[in-house]
């Protein structure tokens, strides 16, 4: 096993996915020589050519579109969006096309095998531009698979997943991280199955729940509840679309509370939809509200960023309420 | 000063401008309205089985477009779409192309989908949303696409193929097939930017696709005249840096010429390319549309004498290829048939409930099938109130 960061994971995931199947491209804005803008497809162009490896104009929904195009015709194109604040131009041919294209055709046309990659996320001083964490939009859509990994382990088994699957799917890389979280990975090739939430810590008082970069908060406020006595069993969610009610209800069932934690503002995040489906599951289980602990209601801020996020210190607080209700 | 696509650049010392409308590309005319050749036109090489066949084409949309317009009317279907005026624009390109090459339409090119052999049948079955659609019931009517053909299933969101072409034809060259990819839009849709960053995306990584602009004249109410200014549709090629041509809609042969250029251009040069096809949408945008809103009965008058099937069938009965009595037995026959399918296609049953969920992901998720057997669950109980699935549950 070798320590990588989590770009070196994603840049390894890439690689390998590229050597195994010539119909793997990889393209999008500064892509190309440069690497990217994280440096997350670097030296790939000079592995694989100019062909396979890109950079597009700047048009998101022309690499949207130009990426379904691809994928229609039986290649797998892994497009990056340089971040995800910006994928929005592309949204109609995400939400409308590409969610659809199998379901709207009978299956006569479908564009498994397209990855769209995007750094998300804040913790980088970027402002409301460059801090977005857009899951709960693509989560209402039928047909894309919506997926965001905590750490380069992970970041590789899932790219490679997401890559070699039928259907099409948005991969959230939660930026904060990319040369934050290092870790060992190993260097062959290995797959991390979609739709799977793993329990990363065996709790017996509450179940406390996030995805992506948010997984470390919860860890530090687990680690003080800890402190106070309090049995955390701890899960990360990793595919928001399709999402992985079954683990999280077991869990429940077994804790009788539930904490979950994102990034993206309160109001319509993904936290509501699994409180619902928890709720009715786990009803007569329940020895708590289900506590959700999300951005505020704004855009992202910038200078009061630490205010703003859905920190540690406020997690700990929402599990010692639900624990002393 | 620097540009890095054009060494020769050449300067001036005088403030001036460069009119939005400085570049004037002609029309490219072949065939004359009474059916005879442009003095210093060339025929396009065409063989007589070809010719009768683009021409069995135009005459076979016609009429299914007359008889479904009808039908829609009749309440029989829900929405219709009918292409009366523009024929020769989406038949003599697909007649230049091999049946091979992709073709990415936007929702009026009836004429492409039936010359490349989309049977009568599965019209109907697409049509009346039944169980042998090859898109299992799922768009609204004239939502056609066929893998075996080579036809994308067709989208409602406008101009969002445009990009996607590119991005097939590249795939079509990274893969070494020898074939291209046509992609229809109206004058309408080259307003969307999903055009432009199609057109760029294409130019930029040398695609080789047909953009086919079918400048019918109006965006369902709005006239060209408020839709673009400038010398249409064609420039806007040349400015990504592509070739392009301007043809007379309603002349089929100056659109096969165009049409089997292009292909052959886009095939050895791996680049894309424009057709402009100046045409009139002579009937109503759809079937939910009254253009007596918005423009005049002599308007249409005047385009109606413009008839590409009739300039067509003249030069076909110049040629001695065709012959005016037949010709007529033809439409009345035609009529019959399409009369019968679409009374065997309307009795069809509806697609069987487990399609509610097939094909959202290559194998439905949990989530899908637990929904599934809770709506099973339900109909059950209410039979009388789902008629079209009740007696069918497994």
């Amino acid at each position: 096993m070798a320590k990588m960061n989590m770009l070196q994971a994603i840049n390894n995931a890439l690689d390998l996915a590229m050597a195994k199947d010539d119909s793997v491209v990889c393209f999008g804005e500064d892509v190309g020589h440069f690497g990217g803008v994280f440096r997350a497809t670097s030296k790939l162009q000079e592995k694989y050519g100019k062909a396979r490896c890109f950079n597009t104009p700047l048009t998101e929904q022309g690499i949207a579109g130009f990426a379904n195009g691809m994928a229609a015709q039986g290649m797998k194109p892994v497009a990056e969006i340089q971040f995800a604040d910006y994928i929005f131009p592309a949204f109609d041919q995400i939400v409308n096309e590409t969610a659809k294209f199998r379901y709207r055709s009978g299956d006569e046309f479908n564009v498994g095998g397209l990855v769209f990659r995007s750094p998300y996320g804040g913790g980088i001083a970027g402002g409301h531009y460059h801090s977005q964490s857009p899951e709960a939009y693509f989560a209402h859509t039928p047909g894309l698979k919506v997926v965001i990994p905590r750490d380069p382990y992970q970041a590789k088994g899932l790219l490679l997943a997401s890559i070699a699957s039928q259907d099409p799917v948005i991969f959230f890389e939660p930026k904060k991280l990319y040369r934050a979280s290092i870790g060992e990975v190993p260097e062959e090739y290995y797959e991390i199955e979609l739709g799977k939430a793993e329990v990363v810590q065996q709790g017996t008082d509450i179940t406390v729940l996030a995805w992506g970069a948010q997984m470390e908060t919860v860890q530090k406020a687990v680690e003080m509840a800890a402190k106070d006595g309090i049995s955390c069993e701890v899960i990360d969610l990793r595919s928001i679309l399709p999402w992985d009610a079954d683990t999280v209800a077991q869990s429940v069932l077994k804790t009788g509370r539930l904490v979950i934690n994102h990034e993206a503002p309160l109001t319509g995040g993904f936290a509501g939809e699994i409180a619902a489906t928890i709720q009715k599951m786990c009803f007569l289980h329940l020895e708590s509200p289900i506590e959700r602990v999300c951005g505020l209601d704004t855009p992202y801020p910038l200078s009061l960023e630490k205010e703003y996020v859905a920190d540690h210190l406020k997690t700990y607080e929402a599990i010692k309420r639900a624990i002393n209700f | 000063m620097t540009n890095p696509n054009n060494a020769t650049i050449t300067t001036v010392h005088t403030a001036e401008f460069t009119a939005g409308d400085a570049l004037k590309i002609p029309t490219l005319r072949i065939l004359r309205d009474d059916g005879s050749i442009y003095d210093g036109a060339t025929e396009p090489e065409l063989d007589k089985d070809t010719a009768i066949k683009m021409y069995d084409t135009m005459v076979f949309i016609r009429v299914l477009d007359e008889r479904m317009l009808a039908a829609q009317r009749q309440g029989r279907i829900s929405f219709y779409m009918q292409c009366l005026g523009e024929e020769a624009t989406t038949v003599g390109s697909a007649a230049a192309l091999d049946d091979k090459d992709m073709i990415m339409a936007q929702y009026r090119e009836q004429g492409a989908l039936r010359y490349r052999g989309f049977t009568l049948e599965q019209f109907m079955n697409q049509l009346f949303s039944n169980e042998k659609d090859l898109g299992k019931g799922r768009q609204m009517p004239v939502h056609y696409g066929s893998k075996d053909i080579h036809y994308m299933t067709i989208s409602s969101p406008l101009g969002t193929q445009i990009p996607q072409a590119s991005g097939y034809a590249y795939a079509q060259k990274m893969r070494g097939l020898k074939n291209t990819t046509i992609c229809y839009f109206g004058e309408g849709a080259a307003s969307e930017g999903d055009f432009h960053a199609g057109l760029n995306m294409a130019a930029v990584h040398k695609a080789p696709v047909i953009f086919f602009c079918r400048n019918n004249g109006y965006a369902i109410s709005t006239p060209a005249n408020e839709q673009f200014v400038g010398d249409g549709i064609a420039c806007r090629g040349v400015g990504y840096g592509m070739k392009a041509i301007r043809v007379d809609g309603a002349d089929i042969l100056a659109v096969y010429q165009a049409t089997k250029m292009a292909r052959d251009y886009a095939l050895e040069h791996n680049e894309p390319i424009l057709i402009e096809a100046m045409a009139y949408r002579l009937g109503a945008h759809s079937s939910s549309d009254d253009p007596s809103g918005y423009r005049s009965k002599e308007e249409e008058e005047k385009w109606r004498q413009n008839d590409p099937i009739s300039r067509y069938r003249l030069w076909l009965i110049e040629k001695g290829w065709l012959n005016e009595a037949d010709d007529k037995t033809t439409i009345d026959a035609l009529r019959g048939e399409i009369l019968d399918a679409l009374k065997v296609a309307e009795k069809v049953a509806k697609p069987g409930i487990e399609h509610l969920i097939s094909d959202v992901y290559k194998e439905p998720i949990p989530a899908l099938q637990q929904q599934l057997e809770e709506l099973k669950a339900h109909i059950r109980k209410y039979p009388e109130a789902y008629p079209i699935t009740a007696g069918r549950l497994d």
